[in-house]
């Protein structure tokens, strides 16, 4: 069953028990189908808690859209009031009525007009639903809150065995039942129907915390089922009621090829040389002042200039504001909040709960289809809910944005010294690409930095660049990366005057370091033609030695010989002789 | 108190046993306490089940008193004979 979790796609519902669409936005995710087919389902929560709604809902989506017909037995509001608080979701409960799509019956208990003696029954109970599923053929049933009965007769012996019956019957008649029931004091509901009902349990709770409403949905037991254990937050709004999934169930979303401009060109050059891809989500993080909102309207302009719808949640700042301030920087929105190519969504966080706020962006996508959403900032959700809750909601949103092929620009507010560390929200890890804003301090001078602190699937710039809110709108230049650290501003000015001083100098000394090498060459090159000359004279002194001691040798054995002559010496006696 | 009248109607889903004790017990009822001033009319809802909507019935057997006014409903088999003379407004109501 596990695996069905990332792999099934939503509304059909996995092998298993067969499940009926309820067609509550989110519901039929969570419990990946529905409701059980065939079988009871307790809806249980306190009073205003939304489980008629949800049972209405039910019985609606199955007439309208899945071809199941159904009954909706009110022991409560009448017909006419049922249908009054339903006209505002959009359903026409008399139009479902007389084409045969719906049947309706209120059962009015007058304790007052009863009297009890001996022995009964609810057959007549019984026949009515019949006939009421018989008429429309019905596969589905709604009992809006059967447990009234319990305030109508006295015999509750009589009572509970009946309700017993009344189980069996409709599990005979094989239509997928929705039963509501007050919660009591320690218990599910005040006449413990959940010992009736063992298939399906779901809770609703409305809670105020901190003075904002929040709506909560778990299922409590769903038998022959996986399903999410979590409280599921919901809404009831104009559109009825909608569950939000916390975490997406299914990583299925499309992924895009195409670049679309950041509107600031050498980010785009940073970013791969393209920008951004289109339907990935972009967060903007940087601590008050670094130029977030600039950065995010510059991307709204160059969506609007591509003439393509962007929607604007402006969470701290009035639009009116935001086209002034832009307007200051040489950006024109107002053209484009005119022709209605931008939209403006403004409204602060605090007011609502966070799901709401949800809702309140889910809506407005749905309504302008843009092909960007910008949310600035997002870090003023984290001002209403828990850590949990806000991450939570972020989810959401950025997964049914990406779902759409939307993309998503969110600026976030970081507090100073916090620059690197976004793990208060946690978002970092579901955004593709997270830029990063940052002040630069130096020389009593303060200027904003940029860089790409990561971009998934593209081969971007590692380095950091000075961020100029001109009268041009945004310029990103090229920071002094030196011996001296990162330099902006002046600083990065002065130290590239400084550099530019420095190297002329040290072309000059260069050069005379050269000369000076060259005549120590030459003198060098002197010193050997020197030392050579010397040696070579010595050598001929030494050769001229040599020949005028052979010349004297020879002269000596020539005096010899004439000696020898004179004396006539033989050749012996001159050998005897010394 | 003698020209008083009773119309009733009596709601049973088929021929149950429950059903006819009622109707047996009703018809003593009636012999014993309205001599001759009303009228039974008994209602099948096996036959009509549309009638149970319409005229409200939950509980079977039911006996609905339409005249006197106002309507009253007793439901049971009626075998407690004190009660269904209090619901018919035979007898007056003790505090």
């Amino acid at each position: 069953m596990e695996s069905l979790q990332t792999s099934h796609p939503p509304g059909t519902p996995p092998a298993g028990i067969d499940k009926a669409l309820t067609g509550i936005a989110g519901f039929d995710e969570i419990t990946r189908g529905g409701l059980p087919t065939g079988r009871p389902t307790l809806v249980c929560g306190g009073p205003g808690c939304g489980k008629t709604l949800f049972a209405m809902q039910f019985l609606v989506a199955g007439a309208t859209r899945f071809d199941e017909p159904g009954v909706f037995m009110s022991f409560e509001e009448r017909t006419d009031e049922l249908a009054k608080n339903v006209a505002s979701l959009g359903f026409d409960l008399y139009d479902l009525m007389g084409r045969q799509r719906l049947a309706m019956d209120t059962v009015v208990i007058d304790r007052s007009e009863i009297e009890e003696s001996g022995e009964y029954d609810l057959e007549g109970l019984f026949l009515r639903l019949d006939f009421a599923i018989q008429s429309v053929g019905a596969k589905r049933v709604v009992l809006d809150t059967i447990e009234s009965l319990f305030s109508g007769f006295q015999n509750e012996a009589i009572l509970r065995s009946e309700l017993r019956r009344l189980f069996h019957f409709l599990k005979d008649r094989g239509v997928t039942v929705v039963i509501t029931g007050e919660q009591g004091e320690g218990l599910l509901t005040r006449q413990g129907l959940e010992e009736y009902v063992s298939d399906c349990v779901i809770l609703l709770d409305h809670r105020i915390n901190d003075q904002v409403s929040t709506r909560r949905l778990r299922i409590i037991k769903y038998r022959g089922s996986a399903h999410g254990t979590n409280e599921y937050p919901f809404i009831i709004d104009e559109h009825g009621l909608e569950v939000m999934p916390v975490t997406g169930l299914h990583l299925r979303h499309p992924a895009s090829r195409e670049r679309i401009s950041s509107g600031v060109e050498r980010l785009d050059t940073m970013l791969g040389g393209q920008g951004f891809f289109r339907g990935s989500s972009v967060l903007v993080s940087g601590t008050a002042g670094t130029g977030k909102s600039s950065l995010a309207a510059h991307f709204a302009d160059a969506t609007c200039r591509r003439g393509e719808q962007c929607l604007y949640i402006a969470m701290e700042e009035s639009p009116e504001q935001i086209l002034r301030n832009m307007r200051s920087i040489g950006l024109d929105l107002e053209r484009w909040a005119k022709n209605g190519l931008l939209r403006f969504i403004a409204s602060r966080p605090t007011l609502f709960g966070l799901e709401m706020h949800l809702a309140t962006i889910f809506r407005a996508v749905q309504q302008v289809s843009p092909s960007v959403v910008i949310v600035d900032p997002i870090s003023n959700l984290s001002t209403i809910g828990s850590l949990t809750e806000t991450m939570s909601t972020l989810l959401r949103l950025v997964d049914s944005l990406k779902a759409k092929q939307i993309t998503a620009l969110f600026t976030s507010l970081t507090s100073t010294g916090d620059e690197e560390n976004e793990t208060h929200l946690g978002v970092s890890s579901l955004m593709d690409t997270w830029i990063s804003l940052r002040n630069l301090e130096h020389n009593g001078e303060r200027n904003r930095g940029i860089y790409v602190l990561k971009s998934r699937g593209m081969n971007h710039s590692n380095q950091i660049r000075e961020f100029l809110l001109t009268s041009q709108g945004v310029r990103l230049e090229d920071v002094y990366l030196g011996k001296e650290g990162v330099l902006t501003g002046s600083a990065r000015l002065a130290q590239e005057a400084r550099e530019r001083a420095d190297s002329t100098q040290q072309r000059e000394e260069l050069a005379a370091l050269q000369r000076r090498l060259d005549r120590k060459k030459a003198a060098l090159e002197a010193q050997v033609s020197l030392l050579q000359a010397e040696f070579e004279a010595e050598a001929e002194e030494v050769r001229k030695r040599n020949l005028e001691a052979d010349r004297r040798e020879q002269d000596l054995m020539a005096d010899r010989q004439a000696m020898a002559a004179v004396r006539l010496a033989d050749r012996n006696s001159s050998e005897k002789e010394p | 108190m003698s020209d008083k009248k009773w119309n009733l109607r009596l709601y049973i889903a088929g021929q149950t046993p429950k059903s006819m004790v009622a109707l047996a017990n009703l018809r003593r009822i009636c012999e014993q306490h309205m001599d001759g001033r009303y009228t039974i009319e008994i209602i099948d809802l096996m036959a009509n089940p549309r009638l149970a909507r319409q005229d409200q019935i939950v509980a079977i057997p039911t006996l609905v008193r339409e005249i006197p006014s106002p309507l009253k409903r007793i439901i049971g088999d009626l075998s407690n004979t004190e009660r269904v003379l209090v619901g018919l407004d035979v007898v007056p109501r003790e505090a």
